[in-house]
């Protein structure tokens, strides 16, 4: 850098949020295109598209309902919302075994959702409620399955990634065929720990998925300036396969997370998968959202995931508006009973403060 | 005098020391263009520019250590943490590297830094986001400690910190940063690093209490008064160097000690106060010391269990129910 005497010229973190920028949109969330293949080809039957849409919906208006019911003052904490990210959830689940492991960061409600959180458990768990699936000690930041392979949320941004690593280090270690998908955002990409987990995982070949959710900000920071080029670069230093795919379509997830899937579990190799997607809300509950502009979202809300489902349900006769409507309104009532049941949940009982610190009952906690 | 809000009077302390040092920058997650997570430097980026307000990614212990590297070659860096709960990543360039480059050169090289954050629990944000650190980076020698808990104290000792010549770490409150208080507009207003503060005279028990956990003291000797209990409040407001002189002299008078910390009970500035306390004044104590901490388990979420495991006036009542034997 030249010297300068004011030192006016003198810049370190690129500028170009929505205050500098006019919230133009960057190029660090352009869309790859999606897949042209119909369902019939992905395997999927009209039945499982009725599911798929229902799961869909279902990650929506949850979360829908769970931000009312926070802005009542029903519950506290953080509330991280996945809307606008659902197609990846979706389409991974699908894509892999059921007793394929998962593991992300704290916006992890959809992640629950489809992968055996009861909307019941996850409500509850949100008010911190003795039935939620982590028995209300987590909240919204830590749902978690461990029964059905999801490991949970977390909330240290970058800590769970090693994690995965590990999980799929024990699966390759007891050669029992599982595959990791180790979701991460874009802004964990910056983090130590990525990078030394990309390392050790090509060295050791780990049967590891490293998912970025590029949603286009780490907070209110914009991809271009937390990171340097395109995140999917990353790859290239460690001679990892990897992609980058459209988050917004269910079926382009599904596609490619099943053909990356299945090249892990044949291969024992990780891949770094850049999928690229938007988040519709703040970052959590008190965001004014300064950093980004009406025009970029809206551009985003018009390629929602779940509309474009609806479309093709639609489009392909496999429903009709009614059908819809019908999901839509049963989907409503499973989360309003959901809400319910938190509500009327114990919380836990004061003695749950010390169970489950470490695995004995009788530890003699310091006083 | 002027009333500030906690952050305000934070922003002031940063913005006065940058107006007149240029070597001062500050670092950190969403500092510049977001105008801070919790608007603490709002304004100082159109004020100061992008070469002095300096947005990072989430790289903490990357970004902390290019301020130890900074401070060494002549800057005077302003670190913020989001909070001290993801310095825990930096822990190994604050407590490895910035603690003891000076000691290990043989006194080469200075580190003027300042680690700023909020520190200890925010309510339910649950396990990761609710540690208190003061005490564990005041173990490690080489580290000045600071946890403030009223506006004007903060104003000051922050202004010390930036201009102190060693690495200091500077703790606040996502729950205290909306709070008031009167702060001195006097034209350089400091106050010394190290130096305890009688927040509230009494008679009958000292109660040691710093950062959110002043308040809970203040209301607990608020209730006590109602009773006839005149509390000393002692504010240490530097946890290192630890000013026991002000403390001593109090239980001097008084002859009895309630320590109240935010922080789990196993070697934390309770324990450690409660130590000197037996050692210099073991002959004017009418009780033995009682503290009153976190429990030896981590943040829950739930509402309820939060309320239990967070030390609450009652528990300081309690306490010093017990060591003036009143119940
Ligand atoms: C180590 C650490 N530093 C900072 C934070 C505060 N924080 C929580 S989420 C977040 C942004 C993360 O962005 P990204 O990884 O893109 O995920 P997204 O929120 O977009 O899903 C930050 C800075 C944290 N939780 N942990
Ligand atoms: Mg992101």
């Amino acid at each position: 850098m030249a010297k300068s005497k004011n030192g006016e010229n003198v810049t370190f973190t690129p500028s170009g949020t929505a205050i500098r920028n006019n919230g133009k949109v960057e190029r660090s969330t352009e869309l790859p295109g999606t897949t042209n293949k119909k369902h019939k080809t992905l395997g999927f039957s009209e039945e499982d598209l009725l599911d798929i849409f229902r799961e869909m919906y279902l990650q929506r208006r949850f979360e829908e309902r769970a931000m009312q019911m926070y802005q009542k003052g029903k519950f506290g904490g953080f509330l991280h919302l996945f809307m606008g990210q659902e197609a990846i959830s979706t389409g991974t689940v699908r894509a892999l075994n059921d007793d394929d492991d998962i593991i992300t960061a704290y916006r992890d409600h959809g992640w629950g959702l489809v992968r055996g959180v009861s909307p019941k458990e996850g409500m509850a768990e949100l008010y911190g409620k003795v039935t939620g699936c982590s028995k209300g000690k987590g909240g919204s930041m830590h749902f978690a399955n461990v029964k059905e392979h999801f490991w949970g949320g977390y909330g240290i941004v970058g800590g769970h990634i090693p994690l995965g690593g590990g999980i799929a280090f024990a699966n390759k270690y007891k050669q029992n065929g599982r595959v990791t998908a180790c979701f991460l955002g874009d802004g964990a990409v910056d983090q130590g720990a990525f990078h030394e987990t990309l390392n050790m995982a090509q060295n050791w070949k780990l049967p590891c998925i490293f998912a970025i959710e590029n949603n286009g900000y780490a907070m209110g920071t914009a991809v271009h300036r937390h990171s340097v080029g395109e995140l999917v670069d990353r790859a290239d230093g460690y001679g990892m396969k990897s992609a980058v795919v459209n988050g917004m379509d269910m079926f382009t997830v599904y596609d490619k997370m099943k053909e990356v899937a299945e090249d892990v579990r044949k291969n024992s190799e990780p891949w770094l998968l850049e999928i690229r997607t938007y988040r519709y809300r703040g970052h959590s509950m008190s965001d004014p959202m300064k950093y980004r502009s009406k025009e970029e979202l809206e551009t985003y809300q018009k390629m929602d995931p779940i509309e474009r489902m609806k479309n093709y349900l639609l489009d392909e006769d496999i429903a009709d508006q009614e059908k819809i409507d019908s999901i839509q309104d049963e989907v409503e009532e499973e989360v309003m009973e959901a809400i319910d049941f938190a509500e009327e949940s114990e919380f836990p009982d004061k003695e749950h403060l010390y169970k489950d610190v470490f695995v004995e009952d009788d530890y003699p906690f310091h006083r | 005098m002027a009333e500030l809000q906690f952050r305000e009077a934070i922003r002031a302390a940063i913005d006065e020391e940058m107006a007149q040092d240029e070597d001062i920058f500050v670092m950190g997650e969403e500092v510049a263009e977001y105008d801070g997570a919790y608007k603490v430097t709002e304004g100082l980026l159109d004020k100061y520019g992008p070469k002095r307000m300096i947005d990072t990614p989430i790289a903490e212990l990357g970004f902390a250590g290019i301020g130890v590297g900074a401070a060494m070659n002549g800057l005077r860096p302003i670190v913020e943490f989001m909070t001290f709960n993801f310095a825990v990543l930096a822990a190994d360039q604050i407590i490895n590297h910035a603690s003891k480059i000076r000691y290990m050169t043989g006194g080469q090289i200075k580190i003027p830094i300042v680690f700023r954050g909020p520190n200890a629990s925010a309510g339910q944000l649950s396990a990761t986001h609710s540690v208190s650190y003061d005490a564990m980076y005041a173990h490690f020698p080489g580290l000045k400690v600071i946890y403030t808990s009223e506006p004007a104290d903060a104003k000051g000792l922050l202004k010390s910190a930036i201009r102190d010549d060693n690495p200091v770490l500077f703790m606040e409150s996502e729950q205290m940063y909306g709070l008031k208080g009167e702060v001195p507009d006097e034209d350089d207003f400091t106050i010394p690093i190290g130096k305890a503060k009688v927040k509230r005279e009494g008679s009958d028990v000292t109660v040691v209490a710093h950062g959110k956990m002043y308040h809970v003291a203040t209301q607990a000797a608020n209730k006590l008064k109602e009773d006839g209990v005149e509390v000393e409040i002692i504010d240490p407001r530097t946890v290192k160097p630890l000013d026991m002189e002000t403390i001593i002299k109090s239980i001097k008078k008084t002859n009895r000690c309630v320590i109240v910390d935010e922080a789990h009970p196993f070697g934390g500035l309770a324990a450690e106060v409660g130590y000197l306390i037996q050692r210099e004044a073991f002959d004017y104590l009418d009780a033995p010391v009682q503290r009153v901490t976190l429990p030896d388990t981590s943040a829950p979420f739930a509402k309820n269990l939060f309320e239990e495991w967070f030390p609450s006036p009652k528990e300081v009542i309690d306490a010093v129910n017990s060591v003036t034997y009143r119940k």
